[in-house]
């Protein structure tokens, strides 16, 4: 039995097996020297892991009693999470050796994360769910001071650290309540005891618990952290940041609202439709009035995640599908702007500003138009693969009811289209000020255009990623 | 045959408006007069050729929707082939004209080209207005519309420098889309009535639509009246009737080869031969046929009025086809549509002509239009005035009274005031007089024309006329032409268009009988009749068409003279039959032939009044006019400003149009939307940004009383909510 077990959660062995290793090798290797090349092998790892899981995968499997799920909505998220730091490991590699934050302990944290984060989208009771969530929250917090001897960095990392911990503590109050009312804390039993109308106390705990959801994917009122974190943190942890966790997180959001709370849709999503609604707003209204495009892409972020909880909001296939859709195009679009923003220096300086965008088309037109096609997309213009992001989660929306919560969700794209658009404005039709002279590597390079081609080229048929995500979204709601 | 007649100036103006670069502007040229020239003569070998048999060429389908099924298409009927023959000949010689006239032009700089653009929208316009007659439903037909209202548009507006032509060709196009709004409901209705725009089926609905009723604006109105009143408007637009005319004269901002060619020949012609096309409907629609005659009518005499008085040269031609248009829908309105197409066929040779002439003078003076400036050009223009001079003689009507000898507008001019009578009661005294009284006006103001023009002492600019030369023979050629058709072309068709019943049955391809048998008779014998016409029908066309000019004025006499003996035919074909359609009670053409002799004679002796008149003003004694003019200032004042219509519906329309468009410009435009965006855009979303970014304090406190307020917010919500 307990090999069936095992096999099922193999990948996850695998990477912490890979961690350790890493780790015993590179201390007692000296220091650094190996850090190149456990970052690669991390990432070969991630992929080969991805493409494991991917094409392997079938059907439903359980492993512990149930307390870890393997589905297809599982395998979804997990290809995504996988990728996704892959690819923000191979192009922040470049920066980090030019910046010397290339320690070892670096891929070794990220690997460490991964894990969480896999163990999270995976998670079939509130336990596993914990442990994951702090396997990957323990693992950040100490990347986000990645630069230790920058003030900056540090206090990154320690606000993210304390304000981790109080969600923490307000999710295991959550986790606590729904055990105390529903007598378990595994999903199958939460989802009986709940019924199709949940006590007052079962409520609260889904309360308790989505806000510590909302944290994690830093959906408002529930994001101050994001900005200056975002800001702080060194940009290759910033790329981390907006990227893998957030697919993670929102996944686990989906799986617990869906497997454990399956029965009581309308009480959730209130739930979701605020934060939704006031996580689109709050981030487009007051990313206008950021200068720096790490704290922007923070904001650009927390709007994003308002439209993917619109969709998720939805309660329906269709939602879960839009949503899982929606990250999958967020991501893409936030490693190639990442890939830019990481080349961003003057002087052999990192800089962050947008005014240094200024008079950008003139110098570098190829990668001014790439950056344009991407902020195009952020921004959901059509026909950037962006809008059919977008368009999704509307239709779903719409489709469960919350015409309304559509309708937000246009003005607020509205207005967040300002400041995607101010950048290419800058790009194209700013004065030429002191700009930026750093040069781009080849694989950042490549992440950059990749991305602002598949923006193009997607809107074919979005890759069939369509019809995954319908099959994910398909275990996930029943 | 007819296709490469139909596409020949398409070609022309796509070679000659985007290739001239390559072929160089006189190749350009030539190429768009060589294949309208093409054009022109297979029209005339369709015309001669044809037989009266309807043809109809599909090219492709163009739009085919539900139950929308419409294609491009060739018809050629008689009603077709005559617009055919009308339409390039006027077009082939304008083209040729255009060379001398447009050699030079002030308007633009020197080295500046623009004889390409000016022959490519000839040609274009040639087109356009071949598709529009050669339309076998209604939406082709209406996109020959449009195409040569937009030819229209953008030649009146050709001298694009000058201000005023700009306003002119904005002012043609928005008072066309007037008519057009009427014409599109009415295509609208029929398509809603009929489910179909193909005149197959449409033209033989006429007396099923007369069943038909149909809501509208709250009333049930009867489809065929409704849908006749309608398309007329459609037609009032494009052919400058009364309350939709002011157009027409201040088109004359175009260069006069387009005055000619679209404002007097073909396009403003549009409407009479939708008209005539719709004939099987009309018949139908008694409502409709009344207001066609009250509007042509009050058009013609109306428009004369105010020629009478104008001093630029081209208004008042312009005046003068205004009214010459409402004496052919008056014809058409009384129900005699082949005295309609006969005025039109005549109207537009000498009309042209007018218009050629004029420009000719106008090139002699150095383009001074103002007939005060003129006086005593005979002796330097001789050429031009002896053309001036038939194309007078033809819109005044001169000819033997009570023979068929004369000019062409003698004869047609006549036979639709004859008709006017013939259809008697209230309506048709009113239209006989009317017209009369209009004939006299137009003799008064052709005459003045002349006498102002050619006689008396030079006036004006000493310079100028000392300078005035003849023109180049590229633009003599087509006078000469056109002054031909202008003498012969009403004697030699007089017969096919109005002589006895059963010959101008023959000519437009419609059945006929005995009057009195035709509505007992059977379809078999009807059929039978056909038979026997077509057989008949060879002959007839030799006699008439085979002889020369000379000779078929005394043919066509005496087959007139013959006619009177014969029996009283009527139309029988069934609607849809045949080019043109007459009622079951429809007799007016042969009343018409049976009017008292008065009633022939008093055309001719109000073109004599108006032409003594005219002599004791301008010849005898020049200080007339003055004197009149003083002693009856109020109305010469009324006639000079054109009945006031201008200014009355600058106050009605113009005004308050611009009123209501300031008022959503400034007010809804510029103060709600505009200030509303731009308070959300500058004053809300930057406020919010602000305070938003004031909370992003730094300090970890803060952020935790954020997750703190939203949880108790949460949380709140669902203890209240139970």
């Amino acid at each position: 039995m307990i090999s069936t077990d095992l096999s099922i959660i193999a990948p996850e062995i695998l990477l912490a097996v890979f961690a350790m290793a890493g780790l015993v090798g590179a201390v007692y290797s000296g220091r650094d020297a190996l850090s190149q090349l456990l970052t690669w092998a991390a990432a070969l790892l991630f992929v080969a892991a991805a493409l494991y899981i991917g094409l392997t995968g079938e059907g439903t499997h359980t492993a512990f009693g149930g307390i870890f799920v393997d589905d297809a909505f599982s395998r979804f998220a997990k290809v995504a999470v996988l990728l996704s730091a892959a690819a923000v490991l191979i192009i922040s590699q470049d920066y980090l050796s030019r910046s010397d934050l290339l320690r070892f302990e670096y891929p070794i944290l990220v690997t460490l994360a991964v894990i969480g984060m896999m163990v999270m989208v995976s998670a079939g009771d509130l336990m596993t769910l914990y442990m994951g969530l702090e396997l990957q929250s323990l693992a950040l917090y100490v990347v986000a001071a990645l630069r230790r001897d920058n003030a900056r960095s540090t206090e990154a990392g320690l606000k993210y650290f304390v304000l981790g911990a109080l969600s923490s503590g307000l999710l295991l109050y959550g986790a606590s309540l729904t055990y105390g009312y529903a007598g378990t804390t595994e999903f199958a039993g939460i989802i009986e005891a709940a019924g199709a109308d949940a006590s007052i106390g079962l409520i609260f705990g889904l309360v308790f618990l989505c806000a510590g959801f909302a944290f994690k994917v830093s959906a408002a009122p529930f994001h101050m952290w994001t900005p200056d974190v975002y800001e702080g943190s060194p940009t290759p942890v910033t790329a981390l940041f907006a990227t893998a966790p957030k697919v993670a997180a929102m996944a686990l959001f989906a799986r617990v609202v869906h497997d454990a709370f399956g029965g009581v849709v309308g009480d959730w999503q209130q739930i979701l439709a605020f934060l939704a609604v006031v996580s689109m707003f709050l981030g487009a209204i007051a990313a206008i009035g950021q200068r720096d495009i790490k704290r922007l892409m923070a904001y650009s972020s927390i709007s994003h995640m308002g439209y993917a909880l619109m969709g998720l909001s939805a309660g329906t296939a269709q939602g879960v599908e839009s949503m899982l859709v929606y990250m999958a195009i967020y991501v893409v679009m936030n490693i190639g702007t990442f890939a830019f923003i990481l080349s961003m220096s003057r002087d052999g300086r990192h800089v962050t500003e947008i005014d240094a965008l200024n008079g950008f088309a003139t110098k570098e037109p190829l990668k001014a138009l790439a950056i344009l096609c991407l902020m195009f997309s952020l921004a959901g213009v059509p026909p950037l693969l962006g809008f059919f992001g977008k368009y999704a989660v509307l239709l779903a929306a719409v489709d469960a009811g919350l015409g309304w919560l559509a309708v937000a969700g246009v003005v607020a794209s509205v207005i967040g289209a300002f400041y995607y658009l101010r950048i290419v404005y800058y790009m194209y039709f700013g004065e030429e000020t002191e700009g930026l002279d750093g040069r781009m590597t080849t694989l950042p390079w490549l992440g950059l255009v990749a991305s602002a081609v598949i923006m193009l080229v997607g809107i074919v048929n979005l890759f069939g990623i369509e019809g995954l995500a319908e099959a994910a979204a398909a275990t996930l709601v029943r | 045959m007819e296709t490469i007649l139909l596409f020949a100036p398409l070609v022309g103006a796509i070679l000659c408006g985007f290739g001239w670069r390559v072929l160089g502007e006189q190749a350009a040229q030539a190429t768009a007069t060589g294949l309208l020239f093409l054009s022109c003569l297979l029209s005339w070998i369709v015309f001669l050729s044809f037989d009266g048999e309807l043809r109809v060429i599909d090219l492709f389908t163009w739009i085919a929707s539900g139950s929308l099924d419409t294609s491009w298409q060739i018809r050629i009927d008689r009603l077709t082939a005559v617009m055919l023959i009308v339409i390039t000949t006027v077009s082939a010689l304008v083209h040729l004209y255009s060379f001398g006239y447009m050699a030079h032009d002030d308007n633009f700089r020197e080295g500046e080209s623009y004889r390409p653009r000016f022959f490519a929208y000839l040609s274009f316009f040639t087109f356009a207005m071949l598709m529009l007659v050669t339309a076998d439903n209604l939406l082709q037909l209406f996109f020959g519309w449009e195409g040569v209202g937009v030819a229209s548009y953008l030649l009146i507006g050709f001298y694009y420098r000058k201000p005023s032509a700009g306003a002119a060709a904005m002012k043609a196009f928005i008072v066309n889309r007037v008519g057009d709004f009427g014409f599109l409901l009415g295509i609208f209705a029929m398509f809603w009535m009929l489910d179909s725009i193909n005149f197959d089926v449409i033209l033989a609905a006429g007396p099923e639509l007369a069943d038909m009723t149909f809501p509208f604006l709250g009333w049930e109105v009867n489809a065929a009246n409704a849908i006749g009143v309608m398309l007329f408007i459609g037609a009032m637009g494009k052919s400058a009737q009364l309350f939709l005319h002011t157009w027409l004269p201040d088109a004359m901002e175009g260069p006069t080869p387009v005055s000619a060619l679209i404002h007097a020949a073909t396009m403003v012609t549009a409407g009479v031969f939708l008209v005539c096309r719709m004939s099987p409907i009309l018949e139908y629609a008694p409502f409709a046929g009344n207001m066609v005659i009250i509007i042509g009518a009050a058009t013609a005499f109306f428009a004369a009025t105010v020629g009478l008085v104008q001093n630029d040269i081209k208004r008042v031609i312009a005046y003068s086809t205004c009214s010459q248009l409402g004496y052919m829908f008056v014809a058409a309105g009384v129900g005699v549509y082949s005295v309609a197409m006969f005025h039109l066929f005549t109207h537009a040779f000498f009309k042209a002509m007018l218009f050629l002439g004029a420009g000719s003078v106008i090139h002699a003076m150095h383009h001074e239009q103002d007939m005060r400036n003129y006086g005593g050009l005979r002796k330097k223009i001789p050429l031009t005035f002896w053309a001036m001079m038939i194309g007078t003689l033809a819109i005044t009507g001169v000819g033997i009274p009570l023979t068929h000898i004369g000019f062409a507008g003698f004869l047609s001019k006549d036979a639709v005031i004859e008709s006017a009578f013939a259809f008697g009661g209230g309506l048709g005294a009113y239209a006989f007089w009317a017209l009369v009284i209009a004939a006299m006006f137009t003799s008064f103001y052709s005459w003045r024309l002349m006498f102002l023009t050619f006689y008396g002492e030079p006036r004006g600019s000493k310079h100028t006329h000392e300078h005035a030369h003849e023109s180049p023979w590229t633009m003599l050629a087509p006078l000469g032409v056109l002054a031909l058709g202008a003498a012969f072309s009403g004697m030699i068709w007089y017969n096919s268009f109005f002589g006895h019943t059963d010959q101008v049955a023959r000519f437009f391809g419609v059945e006929y009988a005995e009057a009195g048998e035709h509505s007992e008779e059977a379809a078999g014998e009807e059929t039978a009749a056909a038979g026997e016409s077509h057989g008949e029908e060879t002959a007839v066309a030799e006699d008439s068409h085979g002889e020369d000019a000379a000779a078929a004025g005394e043919g066509e006499h005496a087959a007139g003279e013959a006619g009177h003996g014969e029996g009283h035919y009527v139309f029988t074909s069934p609607p849809g039959e045949g080019a043109i359609h007459a009622g079951p009670d429809n007799d007016v053409m042969n009343a018409a032939h049976e009017v008292p002799s008065w009633v022939k004679v008093a055309p001719f002796l109000a073109m004599l009044a108006g032409f003594i008149v005219s002599f004791l003003f301008y010849i005898v004694n020049p200080a007339l006019p003055k004197a009149w003019a003083e002693a009856f200032r109020p109305g010469y004042q009324f006639l000079l400003n054109k009945w006031y219509f201008d200014e009355i519906y600058d106050a009605i329309f113009v005004r308050p149009a611009r009123a209501i468009g300031r008022f959503f410009w400034k007010q809804g435009d510029g103060a709600v939307i505009d200030g509303g965006i731009n308070g959300l855009a500058l004053g809300i979303v930057p406020f919010f940004t602000k305070q938003l970014v004031r909370l992003q304090s730094g300090y970890i406190f803060t952020y935790a009383f954020m997750m703190v307020i939203g949880i108790v917010v949460l949380v709140t919500w669902f203890a209240l909510r139970g």
